[in-house]
């Protein structure tokens, strides 16, 4: 089974060759590197660019305009703050000239912890994207919806933001990838660049097929009727494993889409188990989450539910300290999520 | 009225095509004007006038309480006149894109846009087609000539011609391999701005991304120095003698022009702009210009005394070669004020947006955006 960033690869290939990609670009994401996490190895429209992230959105919007379709990295969003006007900009630009341009643009960057990144490779970004209108926002958390997503990004006419939660990025999934080599060592062979020397190395493409995940579609990963989870990213795998092995019964939900979200499933599932954590690992302070969690309160849900909504996100610190102990206090892992999951299920109405 | 028919269907009573007729060719001495023939310099004139003429309308638009905020190009005419004659005009990568600021009025209208959207837009009208009354006076869009939205932040507009400088390269080497005579080739990029906004990181974003090694890109970069950046002046700000010396190191051709001389300005951006369409590399032009009312309504929108009004030293150069009388020329800015002041008395009467517009656009053919309907 293909790992995230082998199925990011597998779905840019794919844009290439039929969805018009003409540009895949940003710092370090053409040859020799192919991206500091391999998703770009052995793409044909790929290219390095100058260490200048807003040369790298700026010039993203330009193709834009020129109504081509590219998919741009900021290598860690750690370092994509120099652009938000910019992303501003992307955002506003159908909306303020009433229409007469589109950007069918795509930008990918990395998010969040689990790497003992330290301070400035740890950044979670998904609460200022949804603060930025215009854009879409996905974030997939396995390799099948890494690779559904990124080809409706691409197809979408409007900005689309490809967050990569880059602690699931070698993850291996656990579901093909249509087209992929049925085994794990013939995939790495067709795809992954040898080390040392690669200047005469191409990849050999798997004939892999269209597949979309559409964006604003959530997916519940399990069922349950005591108390909903709703995720993404690099906790969502924590929160599944927590639903697996607790007595109660747990319904998880992968958000996938951050905006426009799923409403609709997370009213479903809401109603249904009463009871809902929303978990994520962007800082706690006008935390997403915090929208989602309003507009429970402010449904029909808040005279059904049983408990308050929960938000378990990370602390409300200026970074992720390197040394294990910090970052582990400052965003959720398994044990605080189980202590959270436990506390709303305890709450008497 | 055409959304983009062009200015010469406004014709005034005096027009360039017909000044021919009113003046002696003997007294037209072409070294006067490197070489430029008189059809092209009356028309450079008359448009210069109808675009001083539609600011100033503007202006009394704001100051007669029909607009929030005026801010615009007077004084930038001679620049902006010859580089939108000197443009190809059309819809796609293979004619060229402007990223313009906001003082780009006679670069629209040399363009050929219909001056009533200007009025429109200032106005903040539901009919006008560049903003749909969402922003200020001179922030044009006018897609079917690859005319960009301009844009409040003052210094973007030089990032974003890279992405559209790097489609026209694709689609000019592309072109030149199959047919030499193919309309894709030799498109550029046509990016303008002012001095204050080269202090920002998006000007030497331009420089280096325009000059990668065997990736230069086709792109006309322009600064119509001015002097000013809302109060602050230039000296006091930058060490720079002159900016477009900032080209200099990265091997880029570079000039320095009197942006207040159009006969200056369009030789020298024709020089350029055959270069860059040639060689698909990037020219450096930096043009001296006068702010004639100031930065914005927000300074007064008043005019400012002591500074070279490129309108008045240009006619008094074709009186003196005998293109034109002075008669001649307040009949064709008085055509143009009347003209304009029927515009504006029927963009009055037009409707402004509706409320409940405000969601239309924030996608792609209005796809729901508000939340409380997901």
């Amino acid at each position: 089974m293909a790992n995230m960033a082998q199925a990011i690869r597998m779905a840019l290939h794919f844009g290439e060759e039929n969805l018009d990609v003409t540009d895949i670009f940003g710092q370090d994401v053409g040859a020799p590197l192919g991206g500091v996490f391999t998703a770009t190895q052995g793409l044909k429209n790929t290219w390095n660019t100058p260490l200048d992230e807003r040369g790298i959105v700026s010039t993203a919007i330009g193709l834009g305009l020129a109504g081509e379709r590219c998919v741009a990295e900021i290598q860690f969003c750690d370092y994509i703050f120099n652009t938000i006007d910019l992303l501003k900009y992307a955002g506003n630009l159908n909306w303020s000239c009433n229409g007469n341009y589109n950007l069918p643009i795509t930008l990918m960057t990395p998010v969040g912890a689990g790497i003992r990144g330290s301070v400035y490779h740890s950044h979670s970004f998904d609460a200022w994207a949804t603060k930025i209108p215009g854009w879409k926002i996905v974030m997939p958390s396995t390799p099948l919806d890494a690779y559904g997503l990124m080809l409706s990004a691409i197809e979408d006419p409007n900005p689309v933001m490809f967050l990569k939660p880059k602690a699931l990025l070698r993850v291996k999934g656990e579901e093909l990838i249509p087209g992929e080599p049925d085994t794990e060592k013939a995939l790495k062979a067709a795809i992954d660049a040898p080390l040392g020397d690669r200047s005469k190395w191409s990849p050999n493409w798997p004939k892999v097929k269209d597949f979309r995940i559409e964006i604003g579609k959530a997916k519940i990963l399990e069922e349950g009727d005591d108390l909903t989870i709703v995720s993404y990213g690099r906790p969502l795998p924590l929160c599944q494993k927590i639903a697996k092995e607790h007595e109660a019964s747990i319904e998880v939900i992968d958000l996938r889409s951050l905006y426009p979200y799923d409403w609709n499933t997370l009213y479903k599932s809401i109603y249904k188990t009463k009871r809902v954590l929303f978990v994520n690992e962007e800082t706690e302070v006008t935390n997403f989450a915090e929208h989602l969690s309003y507009r429970v309160v402010n449904s029909d849900l808040f005279y059904r539910i049983d408990s308050p909504p929960r938000v378990l996100a990370g602390k409300n610190v200026p970074g992720i300290g390197l040394h294990p102990n910090l970052e582990e206090a400052s965003v959720p892992y398994e044990n605080e999520i189980l202590k959270e999951v436990n506390d709303v299920l305890q709450v008497v109405p | 009225m055409s959304r983009l028919s062009s200015n010469t269907s406004k014709k005034p009573a005096f027009s360039a095509s017909g000044a021919s007729s009113k003046v002696k060719d003997k007294k037209h001495d072409p070294e006067d004007f490197q070489g430029l023939d008189k059809t092209l310099l009356l028309k450079m004139f008359n448009i210069m006038i109808q675009s001083r003429a539609l600011e100033e309308r503007l202006i009394k638009i704001y100051k007669t309480g029909e607009a929030f905020f005026w801010i615009g190009g007077p004084g930038e005419e001679a620049f902006g006149v010859p580089l939108g004659l000197l443009s190809k005009i059309g819809q796609g990568p293979e004619f060229d894109y402007f990223h313009l600021h906001y003082r780009a009025t006679p670069t629209v209208l040399a363009l050929g846009v219909d001056p009533i959207h200007a009025i429109r837009l200032i106005m903040n009208k539901k009919a006008d087609v560049c903003t749909g009354g969402r922003n200020f006076s001179n922030h044009y869009c006018f897609p079917e000539k690859n005319i960009t939205p301009i844009s409040s932040p003052i210094e973007i507009q030089y990032g974003l011609s890279l992405g559209t400088a790097r489609a026209q390269k694709r689609a000019n080497t592309k072109a030149s391999g199959k047919n030499k005579n193919s309309k894709y080739q030799n498109s550029i990029s046509i990016v303008t701005g002012g001095d204050a906004g080269t202090a920002e990181g998006d000007f030497a974003s331009c420089l280096v991304w325009a000059t990668r090694p065997g990736d230069e890109l086709p792109i006309l970069i322009t600064v119509q120095n001015n002097t000013w950046g809302i109060s602050t002046s230039y000296s006091e700000q930058h060490g720079e003698d002159k900016i477009s010396d900032r080209g200099l190191a990265f091997k880029m051709k570079c000039l320095n022009i009197n942006g207040n001389d159009p006969v200056e300005s369009y030789v020298k951006l024709k020089e350029s702009m055959d270069y860059i369409r040639k060689e698909q590399k990037p020219v450096l032009l930096e043009a001296s210009v006068s702010r004639l009312y100031g930065h914005s309504s927000a300074s007064g929108a008043n005019q400012q005394e002591g500074l070279a009004c490129p309108i008045k030293d240009f006619k008094a150069r074709l009186i003196k070669a005998g293109l034109i009388t002075e008669s001649e020329s307040v009949e064709i800015k008085k055509s143009y004020e009347d003209e304009f002041y029927k515009m504006f008395k029927q963009v009055q009467k037009e409707e402004g947006p509706s409320a409940d517009s405000i969601w239309e656009n924030t996608f792609v053919n209005s796809e729901n955006a508000d939340w409380r309907s997901f």
